[in-house]
């Protein structure tokens, strides 16, 4: 039979997916997926035969009905009047609003933080060593409650600020009102507006447009001058002056439209029970903020000092030997290598932060969860879709931050062969 | 000639260092003083922290212990201090600290039940000895798995027996899954081992419970799961989430390991599903959702249905945890394994997973710390954890105003907990890394 060769082969049989390695996989990942699948179907069809009891099937419909409640701080124009769909909006926006302050914020504290903990002296290293067991051993959530009532119960109310000798006052040259509603901050005003462009969902003044292209012009030339200014050094050893140059592209344009437009600042003014004009923080957000920035720094500090640590002390060592000082060891030979530890764990704080966020709906806070998935929730009873869709909201910020930071990553990574 | 040269003969004694590089004005100099920077920051700091420092402490220690409410409070300031500020009014945590540790459930010391949990918490630690301090004798684990049925029976009350039986069903299980494996391939006995324990469950549970209950007729006064409260429901959320996931997180960190793509694809699908979610819409999902994707015949609780879904929250970060341990083990163990003949189980129930369990165990520890420090999350949906309790006593009319006081309180117990535990992984860690050298 084989006689030229051919290879032998055994007849298959049943026995050999459970017995023979090569197919075992087969049989075992087919038995898993079949155990999926019945859960699946089987949770799938429990909701779908509960909802049908009560008489909801699931349906998204409700976004376009009118939500009818208002919301204290908003990015874009709302009225209790607009629909579900855009209080979610709005709930949105403040998500990524608190998220992306927080983070600023905590990113500035912790890298400061994390170079402090390491400095020699004594008392600072120890008061930031102190800060960061205090705050990462206690819950964020207490933390938030705790700057929300101690703002709410430290800063004068609008009423002191009245009547010809007032308990409180205004700071910065009476520009800023801390109150505890909020703090007042001026807006930037122009007496010869553009008008808006209606994007469809939102306006955005071309006021704001115009001043971003400037900038973003002015950047461009920049990084075009300092490119001449590299090309220069390279062929001649001399390094042309671009400081002033590149300080006029980015500042002349934008101060020329700022004049042209009519720039001026608008302050609050205290009117009636409250402040009226400039831009208001609320409390919450301000508790908010606080609490998730001074809980997620200590990460940050510990990231940082950890990156740093982990650079080898001979780096260090050989700059001092070619006579840095000790500033610019930290900023040019330190720091960057200590970046390629310290970004995996910025992102991971990043994340955690943007998700801790949904915490505002304790301090009331108008968050996606507060409104989408608190009184939307309540007034439409459509439980499913409601906490589906701020599920899915929130998976997808995750992802574009991961899918962001690791770019981020990849391109800081050191190059190897 | 003159001879004026000098020669000295005898060793010079060795000098006194200087006595500004010694001593406490040395360890200033070093430490707070050495340059000009770090006069100029360590004046601002010392400045700062004395502000600060000025007005807490006398706010902490010149605080009241003794009054009925915040109203008696500021009465004894006003008439004992007579400076018209504010002290810490300290009455509130006497008055309620029974019910911060305790709930409502336990906290009401005439009735005395307040030894169950405090019990239950030093069964806990009998339990996780053998796993903290591997020294101590093994037969300690035995204490371990006794405390997984002693610790909800002093929690939840009712009779032993129905604890216990599930206890003896699941050992009768282990032997049947012993016996099984010599005449079958593990897959299906371990396969058999659950549809045992199933019917077992089913059918057996109710008879066996009744033989252990004439043995031993103990019975606690039964507590529903929604009347826990306070740091027990906090502590008892965060051991049932790290004891009732690992199993599930050991199962997804091999699946996320394992070559078998479809199981791969499902394992991470899982966890990175329940990693992008925040813990607050899970626990939506338990409160609210729950109910819709079960049958209408099971009526789950809240507390219980919590409980659920934060164990599968933190089944998704062990696994990662246990991942790495997985990962950092060298192949060379697996490899060995294979080459012994053992199969995939066998290999990983022997040699692989007590390995990278041991690496992993400080993962998991910090795991539990944010498992612990998550669970004040369950406050927001209406759960009497202790800042809800706390939100209770501040709307209560006797302490209605209290802002701090409280929250140190809670604060300062949640500090201890996590900063032991903390110190402890650390401690562990470093332990675990001078073992490879």
């Amino acid at each position: 039979m084989s006689k030229n060769g051919a290879p032998w082969q055994e007849n298959f049989k049943f026995s050999m997916l459970l017995y023979d390695a090569r197919y075992r996989g087969l049989t075992i990942q087919i038995s898993v997926l079949i155990a999926f699948l019945l859960a699946f179907f089987w949770l799938a069809n429990n909701v779908v035969q509960n909802l049908a009891d009560l008489g909801k099937p699931i349906e998204f419909g409700f976004l376009g009905d009118v939500a009818g409640y208002d919301i204290n701080q908003i990015l874009i124009d709302y009225t209790a009047q607009s629909s579900h769909g855009r209080a979610t909006l709005v709930g949105l926006l403040n998500t990524l609003l608190v998220a992306f302050s927080g983070c600023v914020a905590a990113t500035i504290l912790g890298v400061i933080g994390g170079v402090l903990r390491l400095s020699n002296n004594w008392l600072v290293s120890r008061l930031v060593a102190g800060y960061v067991e205090i705050f990462r051993n206690i819950p964020v959530l207490l933390w938030i409650f705790v700057c929300m009532f101690t703002f709410t119960a430290l800063a004068p109310s609008p009423r002191e600020f009245r009547g010809a000798d007032p308990e409180a006052s205004m700071l910065f040259m009476d520009s800023v009102a801390l109150t505890n509603r909020g703090i007042y901050i001026p807006e930037p005003l122009f007496s010869r507006p553009l008008g808006n462009i209606d994007l469809g969902i939102f306006f955005v003044s071309i006021e704001l447009l115009l001043i971003l292209a400037c900038l973003i012009g002015g950047w461009l030339f920049v990084r075009k001058n300092n490119a001449r200014a590299l090309q220069i050094q390279n062929d001649t050893g001399e390094r042309p002056a671009t400081f002033l140059v590149n300080l006029a592209a980015m500042a002349l344009p934008t101060i020329i439209i700022l004049i042209a437009l009519g720039f001026h600042i608008g302050k609050p003014e205290l009117k009636g029970f409250n402040f009226k004009g400039g831009i208001n923080m609320s409390a919450p957000f301000i508790g908010l903020w606080l609490g998730l920035t001074l809980y997620t720094t200590t990460y940050i500090i510990e990231a940082v000092r950890s990156g740093i640590q982990a650079v080898s002390k001979g780096q260090t060592e050989a700059a001092l030997a070619l006579g840095m000082r000790p500033g610019r060891i930290m900023s040019l030979v330190v720091l960057p290598q200590a970046m390629r530890i310290i970004i995996p764990q910025l992102i991971s704080q990043y994340l955690n932060l943007t998700k801790n966020s949904s915490l505002a709906v304790a301090i009331g806070y108008m968050d996606l969860v507060s409104t989408l998935g608190g009184i939307t929730l309540n007034q439409t009873g459509r439980e499913m879709e409601a906490i589906l869709l701020l599920m899915a909201i929130y998976l997808s910020i995750s992802l574009t931050i991961s899918v962001v930071m690791n770019w981020y990553n990849n391109r800081m990574k050191l190059v190897e062969r | 000639m003159s001879n004026y040269e000098f020669v000295r003969t005898d060793m010079l004694p060795q000098q006194e260092p200087p006595s500004d590089t010694v001593g406490v004005i040395g360890w200033l100099r070093a430490n707070l003083f050495s340059s000009f920077y770090n006069t100029a920051l360590s004046i601002t700091v010392l400045f700062l922290l004395g502000s600060v420092l000025m007005n807490a402490v006398p706010w902490v220690f010149l605080g009241i212990w003794n009054a009925d409410s915040l109203s008696h409070c500021r009465e004894i300031f006003a008439s004992q201090y007579s400076d018209g500020r504010e002290y810490a009014c300290w009455a509130v945590v006497r008055d309620r600290w029974d019910q911060i540790i305790f709930g409502y459930s336990f906290g009401n010391l005439e009735e005395g039940l307040f030894w169950r949990p405090v019990f239950a918490l030093l069964f806990v630690f009998v339990a996780i000895t053998p796993i903290l301090f591997p020294s101590t004798p093994r037969t300690l684990y035995l204490a371990t798995f006794a405390t997984l049925f002693i610790y909800p029976w002093l929690i939840w009350g009712g009779s032993l027996s129905s604890y216990l039986s599930i206890a003896v069903l699941i050992v009768a299980a282990g032997y049947v899954y012993q016996i099984l494996s010599k005449y079958m391939i593990s897959l299906f006995s371990i396969g058999l081992m659950l549809v045992f324990l199933i019917l077992g469950l089913w059918l057996l549970n109710a008879p066996i419970s009744a033989l252990i209950h004439l043995i031993l007729p103990f019975e606690l006064q039964s507590i529903p799961s929604r009347e826990i409260s306070g740091f027990v429901l906090s502590i008892t959320i965060g051991i049932v989430a790290i004891v009732a996931s690992l199993p599930l997180a050991i199962l997804l960190a091999l699946g996320r390991q394992s070559d078998l793509f479809i199981v791969k694809k499902l394992s991470t699908l899982f966890i990175e599903l329940i990693r992008g979610v925040p813990l607050i819409t899970l626990i939506f999902v338990a409160t609210v959702l729950l109910k819709y994707f079960l049958p209408k015949s099971v009526n789950l609780d809240p507390v219980l249905s919590v409980m659920i879904l934060v164990t599968l929250f933190t089944a998704a970060y062990i696994a990662e945890v246990i991942r790495g341990g997985l990962a950092a083990l060298p192949s060379g163990q697996k490899e060995a394994a294979d080459s012994l003949g053992l199969n995939y189980w066998q290999a990983q129930r022997l040699i692989i997973l007590p390995q990278a369990l041991k690496i992993s165990i400080p993962g998991i520890v910090s795991n539990f710390i944010s498992v612990l420090k998550d669970t004040t999350l369950v406050s927001i949906v209406a759960l009497n954890d202790p800042l809800g309790i706390a939100t209770a006593v501040r709307s209560h009319t006797d302490w209605n105003g209290i802002v701090w006081e409280l929250y140190a309180f809670i604060a300062l117990i949640f500090w201890l907990m996590c900063f032991s535990m903390s110190r402890y992984s650390m401690y562990l860690e470093r332990k675990l890394r001078t073992d490879h050298h």
